[in-house]
């Protein structure tokens, strides 16, 4: 057998044995050579890829095709049935158009909130630790837990912000935040946005952080007050970091249904009914696997589309 | 405003001092509006969080009562729904469950992607770079979608109601997204250092393991992290896979435990928020930095 050598220059081996020194060159020579190298340490992460993400995605194609549900685990091919019943079921549209909502008002949301998040952050003053502390508990804490304390703070009796708008006489009774199509909306929209503002924000705050200082301080001495500098250096300079900020954000919007599970299963009505949620409902508590992956299905090509768009724009941003 | 600087005559004393007097107002405001934006950021952020630390105290006289002020004690406060969620639920159980899951699976998506990420940031392959579009774009599809498929795997396993099942499961969702960021690290090193080590006798995978990986540390703290707090934060899975308590994880273990039917158990589920939710952000913090200069070497520049 023949082994090439590598690019690299060998080193002196100071064996005594010329067979271990032989071996020892061997050894050195194979973890040189490239070719071998570079699919070998490809291999862990394609072969489980292949095997627990690839596969299962194209058995999850072919479950949309048959009738199998939780109770008769046989495929039996029924063609395009389950996604003609779906296109013909209103519940599919809403969730589709909540879904859609939901991205877009949550992600324009994040990362307007996110880039004046990240501008206090690293900013120099007393107590920024604290500051920080407490900024990033939406994102650290799991979701779940994170919804179940909304869920009370959005109580229909009993909730803490009723009772303040209340005492300043804004309100009488209760303002019933998940039980009214529009204002559970709005409250899934509110929480989930609270939840990835922190993550996006320490993403922004990398980038800000990457923007060499003596461009703003040549602008300052230049005379640009803070606003003339934030829309003429910071944001034009930080916008590529801001498009991955929101990919990573519409990505975790996007797929999630924790919000929506916990907050109001759906409701009313399926008004806050989304794709993700849809799928886990018909398929889990319903037990109809080959329709609730007919509804998951629609989500694919949607961010596929959306992600291609955002890395596209990034790339021409970069390039400017 | 662009102007007052160019046309300031430094020889008149006045001017100089009116000057300097704008500079100074504008940037006491300045100080004054970050307080104000931050102090007012900190708390719609940790809202439910110091609203909860009040109510996990109270008893359920003071706290089901719309008329009373829900962020003093109306009765004295009690430790008794706390002491619950230690005594009489599995809440320990489910949080070393998500702990030893968490690192497990950090330190598989570590083992498996930091290669991946070497090979596709620096090793010359003809298939490198639809590749490294490729393992993104897995990161795309959707939990949702997997779930259905990873039930019928889960089964075949034997890993039906086993929190092994998540371990198996959830570097689906870790070893893409970590893959991705960790080649922009990996080509944010220049290469001069790896080259270097190899000229001083290194071999190709000693100079990736004793220059490489110690140089992009900073990067694979924040993937740790990342991937850490998503395996932590999955819900979906575990609610779909994990039915008996003993192995549930916190994500799952306190909404279904404490939540019976219509009966919420209010103050102790406020207090496992809590008790979750302040360990984890503290390390988060500590880890932040390193977190930040991770992403500014790569994520921002690839």
């Amino acid at each position: 057998m023949t082994i090439q050598r590598g690019g690299a220059l060998q080193h002196e081996a100071a064996t005594p044995s010329a067979e271990a020194r032989g071996l020892d060159e061997a050894r050195a020579r194979l973890a040189d050579r490239e070719s071998i190298l570079a699919p070998l340490f490809l291999l862990p992460a394609v072969v489980y890829i292949i095997g627990l993400v690839v596969v299962p995605f194209f058995l999850a194609i072919a479950f949309s095709l048959t009738d199998v549900t939780a109770g008769d685990p046989s495929l039996d091919w029924v063609g395009f049935r389950n996604f003609d019943a779906i296109l013909h079921d209103s519940v599919f549209w809403t969730s589709l158009k909540n879904t859609l909502i939901f991205t877009a008002i949550s992600m324009v949301l994040t990362l307007v909130l996110a880039k004046a998040l990240a501008l206090i952050l690293i900013a120099n003053f007393r107590f920024k630790y604290l500051i920080r502390f407490l900024v990033l508990l939406p994102w650290t804490t799991p979701i779940a837990l994170a919804a179940v304390a909304w869920l009370w703070m959005l109580d229909s009796t009993y909730s803490p912000i009723d009772w303040i708008l209340r005492q300043l006489g804004l309100l009488s009774g209760n303002t019933y935040w998940l039980g009214r199509d529009h204002l559970a909306m709005a409250s899934v929209i509110a929480v989930h946005t609270w939840r990835i503002v922190p993550l996006a924000a320490v993403i922004i705050m990398a980038g800000l952080l990457s923007i060499p200082d003596d461009i703003n301080d040549a602008a300052e001495i230049d005379g640009a007050g803070f606003w003339r500098r934030l829309w003429e250096i910071t944001i034009p300079l930080n916008l590529p970091v801001i498009a991955v900020a929101g990919l990573f954000g519409a990505i975790l919007t996007f797929t999630d249904m924790t919000v929506v599970y916990i907050l109001t299963k759906g409701g009313p009505e399926n008004a806050t009914q989304v794709l993700p949620s849809y799928a886990f409902f018909k398929s889990i508590d319903g037990g109809d696997l080959a329709q609730g992956a007919a509804i998951a299905l629609f989500l694919f090509p949607l961010l596929l589309a959306g992600a291609v768009a955002i890395l596209r724009a990034v790339r021409k941003m970069e390039t400017m | 405003m662009a102007g007052a600087a160019a046309t300031l005559d430094i020889t008149d004393g006045d001017q100089v001092a009116r000057a300097r007097r704008r500079t100074l107002a504008r940037h006491r405001s300045g100080r004054v509006g970050l307080y104000v934006a931050a102090i007012v950021a900190a708390l719609l952020c940790a809202a439910p969080f110091i609203w909860g630390t009040i109510t996990m105290f109270k008893q359920d006289a003071d706290l089901y009562n719309a008329q009373n002020n829900p962020f003093v004690f109306n009765l004295d406060p009690t430790w008794a729904k706390v002491s619950y969620l230690f005594d009489e639920t599995k809440f320990l159980t489910f949080a070393w469950n998500t702990l030893w899951v968490g690192l497990l699976v950090v330190g598989i998506t570590l083992a498996v992607g930091l290669p991946a990420a070497y090979s596709l940031a620096r090793l010359n392959m003809r298939w490198g770079g639809p590749l490294g579009i490729a393992i993104f774009f897995v990161y795309l599809i959707p939990p949702t979608l997997l779930f259905v498929s990873f039930s019928r795997i889960v089964s075949i396993l034997g890993l039906q109601d086993s929190t092994w099942s998540l371990v198996v499961v959830y570097p689906t969702i870790t070893i893409p997204v970590s893959v991705w960021l960790l080649m922009g690290f990996l080509k944010a090193i220049p290469r001069d250092v790896e080259e270097q080590a190899m000229v001083d006798g290194y071999s190709r995978v000693g100079s990736f393991l004793r220059v490489v990986v110690p140089l992009a540390l900073p990067g694979i703290i924040a993937v740790v992290v990342f991937a850490f707090t998503l395996t932590a934060h999955e819900f979906i899975y575990a609610l779909a896979f994990v039915a008996p308590s003993a192995h549930k994880t916190i994500s799952i273990g306190v909404p279904t435990e404490l939540i019976r039917g219509d009966v919420f158990y209010w103050q102790s589920l406020q207090a496992a928020a809590i008790f979750v939710a302040v360990p984890i952000a503290f390390v988060f913090n500590l880890l932040l930095e390193r977190f930040i200069t991770g992403f500014t070497m790569g994520a921002v520049k690839s």
